[in-house]
This record gives C-alpha cells, structure tokens and sequence, in this order.
C-alpha cells in the first residue's frame, strides 16, 4: 500500500488519479473506493499465500526422501494443516473476487463503485479480524486437524479448534459480503447499454460464483458452529462419544466445500475468457454458452457433495447417484475448454505473459478435469480416494485452476492497478518455471497416489522414495518461479515503465474508457455501451483509434508502439449519467 | 512381494483387481487421447494464427452449431458410459458373495487387530487364505477416531467407524505378503498404522489357523501383558530398548524417578503406573505433551495388571 502510494507521488503533476487522491494510511483504512479495498485485500492475501506456500514448501522438504526429517510427526500434522486451512479457506475462496473482482468489475460494467461501498469495506475488516483468530488459534495450542476437520478426531483436540472453526466463521461472512454485494452491483450498476448478452465473461463468472458464496458459505458457519457448540457445551452432534455421528460432518462440511471448489474456479474461468479473448483478438467462440455454463455449474454444484465420501460408509445408493450428478457437472467445463481453443482459431494470438498462463491454464486444468474424471468413477475411486492422486487432482485443480488464472488476471490488469509495465522477459520465464515446477510437483504425486501412496503421511514405505523426491525437486523450482514474480512485480512498483491506458489492445471498458491509473471514480462520464465485449471484429468501428502518437504497448517488443487500441466507448447522455 | 506392477498401479492381487485395473486405463487413455487432441489444438492454433503484425484485424468466425453439439455430446456419452462401468464395478465391490470367510477387523490409534472365526488373533498381521472370498467386518474402538482400511494390491477400501459397522470383501489370488495403510489421517501415528497382509496358499492357511487360537487363560501375566503391549499399539509410543519415541520408554521404568512438567516428582511404582495407564494425563512426565495418549480405561483388571507386570519386567 505504501508502495503504491509512493508510486503514485512521483506523478503529481499529472491528473488525479485514484493513487494520488487521498493518500493517507487513515484515509486508505477507510476508504469506501473498491479499487483502495482490493488493494488491501492483495496485500493481506499476498501475505497469507507466502506464509501457506513456505508451509508447502516445508511439506515437501519433510517428505523429500524416507531419512531426511526437519521436524516431529506433530510438527508436520501441524504444518500441513495450516497449509490447507490457509490456502483453502483465507487464499484461494476469497483470491479473485476480493482482488480482482473489487477492482475490475466496476470498471468492466461502467460504474463508478460498487453497489454497497461500505460493506465493501467491512468485509476487508471482517477477513482481517478472521486472519487474527487464526494467528490466536496457532498461539493457544496446537492444530493438527488438518484442512478438513474430520470428527472426532477434531473433537479431541481442544481450544485451537474452536478458534480455527471461529475463524472460518468470521471470514466466511466477508465471502457473503463481497458476493451480496456483487450480486446487486451487476443487476443494478450496469452502464446504459449493457445488456446481460454484453456483459464481460469475467463478470459473469463473478455472478455465478456470489451465487454460490451467498448461498453456500452459511452452510459452513453453521457447521463451524456446531463443532464449536459441541464442543464447549458437550451435546453430541458429530461426536459419536456423545452420541453424534461422524458421517452426518462429513456430510456438512462437503455440502460446503464441494461447492467452494466452484467459488474458487468460476471467477478464474471468467479471467481466462478475458485473456483468451483480448490475445487472440477474437470474439469468444460461444459466448452465451461459457456465460450460462458457469451458472449451470454453480447450481449443479450444489449436488454433488457426496462425491468426497464414496468409502466413507454412506449408502451406495448415495454414492451411485452422487457419482451420476458429478459427470453432468463435469460437461459444461469442458465445453468451456473447448470454446476457448477454438477462440484463438483464424484469430491474432499475442503471446504475452498473461496469454501464457491462460493456456497453462488450458494444460493444467484439462489435468485437473481428467483426473476428476478419474476419481469420480465409483469403482475406481475406491482404490484412489485418500492417495496422493486425489492430492494432485485437486492442486491441478486449484493451484493449476485458480491460482494459475489469477496469476494471468494479476499481470493483465497490473498496469491498470498500478500504472506501472512489468518486465515482460522475466515475466515469461517466471511463467515458465511455474509452468513446469508444477507439473514436475504435481504429477508425480498423481502417479504415487495410484501406486497407493496415501495422504497426510509424515512416513513412508521405501517404494514411494523416488517420487517423492522428484516431487520435492519440481517445487523448488515452482516457488523459485513464484519468487521471481514477487521480485519483479515489487521491482516494477518502483521502476517500471509508466502503462500506457490500453497496452494489451483490449476491447473492455477497463481499458477503453479508464485513464491508465484509474480517476478516483473510474469514469469521467459514463459510458455508452453499443457493442459486446469482444467485438474486436468491428474492425472500422473499434480500430478507428485516436491516432495521438501516444507510444503504446508495454516496450518489450519493438512493434509494440505501433499498436493501435480500440477507441473508446462514447459517454451516455447526460439524463442517463445522472440517474 | 514382488514388483509387478505397471507405471500407475502396483502388483494386483486379488479377484476385482482386474476389474478395477481395466476401468482404471480405459479411462486413462480416453483422457489421454482427449487431453493430447487439446493441447495439439491448441499449440497449433496458438502458432498458424501468431500475431504477425500489432494492428492485425482477423475476421470474425461464425459459431458453428454442429460442432459445439458434438463436443457436448461426445464426452457426455462417454462419461455415461465411464458412470455404468464404474457404478458395476462398485457394486462387485460392494457386494460379498455369501460363502465369505468372516473377518472382525478392529482399528485403533495406532494399529490393527484382527479375529478369525477359529479364535485366533493378530495384531497389524492379517492372515488370509487365497482364492477363497473373505469379507472383514471392521470398526473403530469405542471412544477412537476414525481410521481406513486401504490394501492397495487388492484395490479395496473402506473407513472404518467407531459407532458403526463397515465391510469388505475381496478374493486373493496370489500366496504372499502385501501392504495394509490405514488412509483416514488419524494423528501422529498415521503413518504408522500400517500392517502386513500375508497370503497363503488354502491348506497352509487352515493349519495356520488352527495353531495360532491363543486361549488367554493359559498365559502367564507378562506374557498377556506382552501381548496386550502389542494389540493396543503401546509399541507405537514406548520403546523397550531405550529409544525416544513419543512417549517414555519402558526400559528400566519400574521404581526410576519421574520429573514432571510440573515441577513435582514421583518413584514409578505400581500404582504409578496403574494411574498413567488407566489416567494418562494426571502425571505428565517432562518433555513429553499431555493430551497424546489414550485412556486405557476399558481394559480388564486382568489385563491392566499384566501390562504393569510386563512393565516390571523391562529392566
């Protein structure tokens, strides 16, 4: 934020934009501006994903060969644990809407904010004092529950529990908060002329996962609850020493956290859309379809939970009609997969850094689906369930999923959030280390899991040795890629080359309507929109371009500054911006 | 065992292996041959359509109905076809046959303990009779969490509950020794829950079966104490050779002076160790945590006073 800050004071002659205008730190801790509060929501989430990240990192040095050990059996079911619950339930479920969501979908629908500013705010508030339970549960004991929370095992553990349960009911109503709001800002804040059919696919991935936070998140504050009621007042719930039942946990935590994997994927689909659409310069090849597919999976989500508990002991009735819903849902992401190849057909692919994450994307999570593929066969499943396939399944999932598109959407909208170029170079080899440091990590463990290695092992027998240290191997170089992003993305706070307003050529609002560095209130009129979101082809229309002999493009390469955005939308009439 | 297996799956060795294995790799090539189309799609469009020059304006492309049917139907009829296999396969799984040979498997933190019909019991060792359907009726100990019952080579699992029965069945096919995990993350012995699973061949498997009914009665206190040591995991936790493990040894225990995270101290007598067995965290010894190990409160007299006299023995 400081940085930011200091950024933005070196450019004090030119006009005011949302950096230099109230720049104080009071100022920033409550500031009702969305772009201010995904900003904070970065660099709180940035902390979180450092810290969970060397936790893996921790992980996988433990596991690296049967004789090496840094820590104690404890120490590890502690470590794994914090990694989970951090990764899961403070990084990725809020990552994209709290950061990019807050920033770029008013920008992307024309409005000056977001329909309910100061929820917006105490949602950043409500995730912080979330953050300082899960720092009090590490300071009164030990947690070593793991991400899942299992009962009674969970039972037996004491206060640390409850105050990790109490976190993730605090931080899930900032998950509610940012969704509610959401919601209302889409149907309610869109400028004149965009309609639903003109809607950025980013915005409708945002859509269909507020759905799922509005109405998913509950579940999971009313199950914490319970755990915490259990346990402090002894009624027997899922605890079967007082007459609870384990399977009934089982079966709340899924109700939630299988459709959490879709709050942490929909929002990503919607940034790929975005990338694949702006680089290949082409409209998005079914585009009513990718909308409407993510809000068919944030309903059918909802209807699968029991997928995570086909040897649990649940009926097999249960699992044969879970395991059916769970192939239907299976469907319209690959039709998503298959759009978005056939966008970059008779299209003008730029392979920039961002377009190389969106098809890393492409690679990892058609991974990710196979595999789900493979783990939601009844018959299989049983053999795979609790290996280290389901492991890596679900790390190509939402490390290959979620965190990959996030990290595409974070270094195709920086220059928008921060005015700032980064170095294109490092860019692409960062993205290339992260690219095969995963696979490298991840693969590997889909291999041991099939061969039997089981989950949340702090030891092992000497046949999965190998693998294990090739797995180790691949994430030293994944963190070294993770590493390079940090150091240039700092090093471009301060030294990067001033951003021109459209470097990438894009056909969004964002792009062709705000100044490089956003105005306090993103539009200096508000926009008229007369075409949809990627109508690139309107060639006479949309590359009429402003011809001001601005230098555009980011610099790295030669002809950039021969690039030519498309122009802006018109402003809205005057009765119109005023209502 | 012998190292049979393929680069995904290891040695199969039980009657649904195959069945399972061959679900396993029809799958695995569809999604390979999906996955490998995809990315030479897209390494291919990515390259012909490479931006040539910044201001290029490509025309638009028409969607094309009959294509987008076909990638919807396509994969859909072959989940459906993935689904039924798969749903037959579990019903195999799921279904004993009715001449099974009956198991009672018991799980606790952190081990195994098996019952045959003949009276014999093991503890983390699991005797089998190949090609003959076994079917394990397992359950967690009263008060324990839950636990899974996972051999890998036989492609069988199931979680085992403390307030319910589960099952499952299989048929070995090959005579030989295979591996037992337990895949419900139980706590600091996870990973060390795991057990041997030995195969033998029909007639071996009924001798030894015969042989190995312990009656309790006829043994002498240290020797039940020694069985006892093993059959509730104590070995998981207390050495008896000196090393540290997550709890004291045993060695030369009996009538040392006990240092307690409190300050106090006490001489381990009988009584002393009756308490730490039955009430582990009223006296905490110095460096060790309170709050790991289990009460042993459901434990006959008799079998609370073998284990103190196996204790004494452990000079």
């Amino acid at each position: 934020m400081e940085a930011a800050a200091h950024a933005a004071s070196q450019t004090d002659a030119e006009p005011r934009t949302y950096l230099n205008h109230e720049t104080s730190l009071w100022e920033w801790l409550t500031t009702k501006d969305h772009k201010k509060i995904g900003i904070m929501y970065l660099i709180s989430l940035a902390v979180v994903f450092l810290v969970a990240g060397l936790l893996a990192m921790a992980v996988r040095l433990e596991l690296m060969s049967p004789d090496f050990s840094i820590m104690s059996a404890s120490q590890y079911n502690q470590t794994f644990t914090m990694h989970g619950i951090m990764m899961v339930f403070l990084f990725i479920v809020p990552s994209i809407p709290a950061i990019l969501g807050n920033f770029v979908l008013p920008l992307q629908i024309g409005a000056k904010d977001v329909a309910f500013p100061r929820l917006n705010l105490a949602s950043w508030y409500v995730y912080m004092a979330g953050g300082v339970l899960t720092v009090t549960a590490l300071l009164v004991g030990e947690l070593s529950t793991g991400w899942t929370f299992y009962t009674p095992y969970s039972s037996q553990q004491g206060t640390a529990v409850i105050f990790m349960t109490g976190a993730i009911f605090v931080s899930g109503f900032a998950s509610i908060f940012t969704g509610l709001n959401f919601i209302v800002t889409i149907h309610k804040m869109r400028a004149p002329g965009m309609t639903w059919n003109r809607l950025p696919l980013f915005v409708w991935g945002l859509y269909a996962t507020s759905i799922v936070q509005v109405l998913a998140t509950p579940v999971v504050g009313i199950t914490m609850l319970l755990l915490i009621l259990e346990q402090t007042l002894q009624i027997g719930i899922f605890d079967p020493a007082l007459g609870g039942d384990p399977i009934l946990f089982q079966h709340f935590f899924w109700f939630y956290s299988h459709p959490a994997v879709y709050i942490m994927i929909l929002p990503a689909f919607g940034i790929l859309s975005e990338l694949i659409a702006t680089f290949s310069r082409q409209r998005i090849f079914g585009y009513r379809a990718i909308a409407l597919s993510s809000v068919a999976i944030a309903m059918l989500g909802f209807l699968v939970w029991g997928h995570h508990m086909f040897v649990s002991g649940q009926s097999a009735i249960s699992s044969i009609v879970f395991s059916l819903i769970t192939y239907l849902i299976g469907i319209p992401s690959g039709i998503k997969i298959f759009n978005w190849i056939a966008t970059m057909y008779k299209g003008s692919v730029w392979l920039q850094t961002p377009m190389l994450y969106a098809l890393s994307f492409l690679f990892l999570f058609t991974i990710g689906g196979l595999t789900g593929i493979m783990v939601g066969v009844l018959g299989v499943d049983v053999h795979l369930h609790d290996t280290y396939f389901v492991v890596g399944h679900f790390h190509y999932v939402m490390m290959g999923g979620s965190v990959i598109a996030l990290l595409g959407g974070m270094h195709y909208w920086w220059p928008k959030i921060t005015g700032r170029m980064y170095n294109e170079t490092l860019g692409k080899i960062a993205a290339g280390l992260v690219f095969v440091g995963f696979n490298v990590t991840f693969f590997t463990q889909l291999v041991l899991g099939s061969q039997g290695m089981p989950r949340r092992y702090y030891e092992y027998v000497d046949r999965f040795a190998e693998l294990h240290m090739i797995s180790t191997i691949g994430s030293f170089i994944l963190a070294s890629g993770l590493f390079l992003v940090l150091g240039y993305a700092l090093h471009s706070l301060f030294y990067g080359k001033k951003a021109p307003q459209n470097p990438w050529a894009a056909a969004t609002l964002e792009w062709t309507n705000v100044a490089a560095i956003p105005d306090p209130h993103n539009f200096t009129s508000t926009p008229l929109v007369t075409r949809g979101p990627y109508d690139f082809h309107k060639a006479d229309e949309v590359f009429g371009g402003s011809g001001d002999g601005q230098a555009r493009g980011d610099g790295a390469g030669s002809d950039a500054s021969r690039l030519t955005p498309p122009e802006a939308a018109p402003s809205a009439p005057k009765e119109d911006a005023s209502a | 065992m012998n190292d049979s297996g393929t680069f995904w799956l290891p040695e199969a060795a039980s009657t649904v292996a195959a069945e399972v294995d061959g679900l396993f790799y029809f799958v695995y090539w569809a999604s390979a041959i999906i996955f490998v189309g995809v990315v030479a799609a897209m390494i291919y469009l990515a390259y012909k359509y490479r931006r040539r020059d910044p201001n290029d304006r490509p025309e638009p492309v028409e969607e094309s109905r009959l294509l987008e049917i076909s990638w919807i139907v396509v994969p859909t009829i072959l989940v459906l076809l993935v689904f039924t296999w798969g749903f037959q396969t579990f019903v195999t799984l799921q279904t004993a046959p009715p001449n099974a040979y009956e198991i009672q498997g018991q799980a606790y933190s952190y081990g195994w303990n098996f019952e045959y019909p003949e009276g014999a019991q093991t503890t983390d060792e699991l005797y089998l009779p190949a090609d003959r359907p076994v079917q394990i009726r397992l359950s967690s100990r009263e008060g324990d969490v839950l636990h899974s019952f996972f051999l890998p080579q036989f492609r069988v699992k199931q979680d085992v509950l403390p307030n319910r029965y589960t099952s499952v069945w299989f048929e070995a096919t090959e005579p030989g020794t295979y591996e037992l995990f337990c895949t419900e993350y139980c706590g600091v012995g996870h990973s060390q829950m795991l057990g041997e699973v030995n195969v033998l061949p029909a007639d071996e498997f009924d001798e030894w079966v015969a042989e190995a009914g312990i009656n309790e009665d006829d043994l002498s206190l240290v020797e039940l104490g020694e069985l006892q040591y093993q059959r509730n995991g104590c070995q998981g936790c207390h050495s008896l050779d000196g090393s540290a493990m997550a709890g004291p040894t045993f060695q030369g225990l009996y009538e040392s002076e006990r240092a307690f995270a409190d300050a106090g101290s006490v001489e381990a007598d009988d009584n002393y160790l009756r308490e730490s067995i039955i009430e582990p965290d009223a006296k905490v010894v110095e460096g060790y945590g309170s709050g790991i190990m289990p009460s042993f409160a459901h434990l006959s007299e008799r079998d609370v006073t073998a284990l103190v006299e196996f204790i004494k023995e452990q000079e």
